[in-house]
């Protein structure tokens, strides 16, 4: 023991040097509490009804999601998110969350709100969650909520929730699904999201959205891409604070554009995170639901799956001519949402360009001035030093 | 130095993370900032061992001498200095 003024070091949970140069192998895990939900929103992925019982009894039990959150916590895990469906639809939610908090994790919690209630945020204002609750809003009138949502009586139950956040003074950020009920009220959202305290900057949105997860519907398929924005819409959408906008690209351009060749994973997915879906299944991130890469935790640990099976899926090649004709040699891939996880929703494959989302990525392209009208992206030679320019362009 | 202290098992978890000992506030109120965590070193952490909500603190001074190697005088600074910290910060409460 010796002289010291301070016994006590306060170091910020974020702060990298708590790792000492090493990273954990786990640190953070994302968790789908369920797929049911309370709402059925006509652009969702993933919903189930609210009651069915199929898909409940196949769901995780407490014990065995205790247990995934004790080795999560045991692997280095410092922040858990749960999110569904809607996870406030299970019974044992506040089990859970308090069970996360006292293994020292951070909760993100992501809902609609509709089940908010005065004993949940009395528990989060004793207990807070350590990050942000995230809460989608699907409009701000009652005929544009609940026709989004599908469900009589939604609209009051969110904004009840909203309220009593508020009221209590629990950190909560809003966010936005672009939708044809509720695109003529963007205005008003946006209003209401500057007077939420917690914002540090405006709402994000859902507008590109993405297909059904489990590839069980064509019909919703079919709905949900009706319901996607143009890419020329997106584009405008995304560029109404054009000066926030291009300070963005080119942060992101100077770092992540080049062509990421065969490698089908050129993102971080399965590197110090995963996601457990609602019946014990990892999945390296939360899009990427093709049975060959995910693994059950009824019978392996994390870190088995993590450390075996993850790094070998990780290196996964892809085979598809037309992927390695365009994506492999495109330089704009790291702008551009095609990944295995959405070649799986759409084609059910690992590794099939979605025209869609190439679509997209080539009017931002063409926006920033990129790519000339028309040109394809993986044609371009000289990319580097378009990536300059743009990057020095005051 | 009859005193008894405890860890707030309420409002606080202590973990190893990589040979590193932290404790994390998870109640409000403790802690000072968002995402403010404390990191006490191989001392400390011998320190917090033995505030299990039984020892006076003069007992748990007089053990840390025999264990540590330092001046009984140093130790006794060191033990109260970091214990006024813990308590200042509610990581601790006086059983
Ligand atoms: S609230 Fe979320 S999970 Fe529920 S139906 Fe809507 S988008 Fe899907
Ligand atoms: S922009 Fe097109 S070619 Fe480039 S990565 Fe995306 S889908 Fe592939």
């Amino acid at each position: 023991m010796g002289k010291k003024s301070s016994y006590v070091v306060t170091k910020n949970l974020n702060q990298a040097s708590l790792w000492r140069n090493t990273k954990p192998l786990l640190g953070r895990l994302d968790i789908e509490l369920t797929e049911r939900c309370n709402n059925n929103c006509i652009h969702c992925c993933i919903n189930l009804a609210e009651h069915d019982k199929t898909a409940r009894d196949k769901e995780l039990s407490t014990k065995e999601l205790k247990n995934i959150l004790v080795e999560a916590a045991d692997l280095g895990c410092m922040m858990v998110r749960f999110t569904g469906g809607e996870p406030l639809l299970r019974d044992d939610f506040e089990e859970l969350y308090i069970f996360t908090r006292k293994l020292g994790m951070k909760v993100i919690l992501f809902t609609n709100g509709r089940l908010i209630t005065l004993r949940l945020v009395e528990l989060f204002a004793k207990m807070p969650p350590g990050e942000k609750i995230e809460i989608t809003v699907y409009g701000m009138t009652k005929g544009s909520y609940d026709s989004a949502v599908r469900r009589q009586g939604a609209y009051e139950e969110a904004w009840q929730g909203i309220n009593l956040l508020l009221a209590n003074n629990i950190p909560f950020v809003v966010k936005g699904a672009l939708l044809p009920s509720n695109k003529t009220e963007l205005k008003e959202f946006e209003d209401f999201a500057s007077t939420v305290t917690w914002m540090d900057r405006g709402p994000s949105y859902s507008m590109f959205f993405d297909l059904r997860g489990r590839r069980d519907s064509e019909k919703r398929n079919a709905q949900i891409k009706a319901l996607r924005l143009s890419p020329e819409e997106g584009l405008s959408i995304l560029t109404r604070d054009k000066k926030e906008y291009m300070k963005d690209k080119k942060q992101f351009c100077a770092k992540f554009t080049r062509p990421a060749g065969n490698n089908l994973f050129s993102c971080g997915a399965g590197k110090g995170s995963a996601c457990v879906d609602a019946y014990g299944k990892l999945q390296l991130c939360m899009g990427l639901r093709h049975p060959d890469t995910v693994f059950d935790l009824r019978k392996q640990s994390i870190k088995t799956i993590m450390t075996e099976r993850f790094a070998d899926i990780r290196k996964m090649q892809a085979k598809n001519p037309r992927y390695m004709e365009r994506c492999a040699k495109c330089f704009l891939k790291g702008l551009c949402e095609q990944c295995p996880g959405k070649s799986w929703t759409e084609h059910g494959t690992l590794d099939t360009p979605v025209q869609y989302f190439c679509d997209i990525t080539h009017a931002q392209a063409e926006y920033l001035g990129l790519l000339g009208k028309g040109e394809k992206a993986w044609t371009v030679e000289n990319w580097q030093e378009r990536i300059r320019k743009f990057v020095e362009e005051v | 130095m009859n005193a008894v202290y405890a860890p707030a098992e309420d409002d606080v978890v202590a973990r190893e993370l990589h040979g590193e000992f932290i404790i994390i506030p998870i109640s409000s109120g403790v802690g000072d900032l968002e995402d403010e965590i404390f990191s006490l070193n191989e001392t400390g952490k011998a320190v917090w061992d033995k505030l299990d909500g039984k020892k006076k603190l003069e007992e748990v001074i007089s053990e840390l001498t025999v264990e540590f190697e330092g001046s009984a005088e140093e130790i006794r600074n060191d033990v109260t200095g970091l214990v006024e910290e813990l308590l200042k910060r509610k990581i601790i409460v006086e059983n």
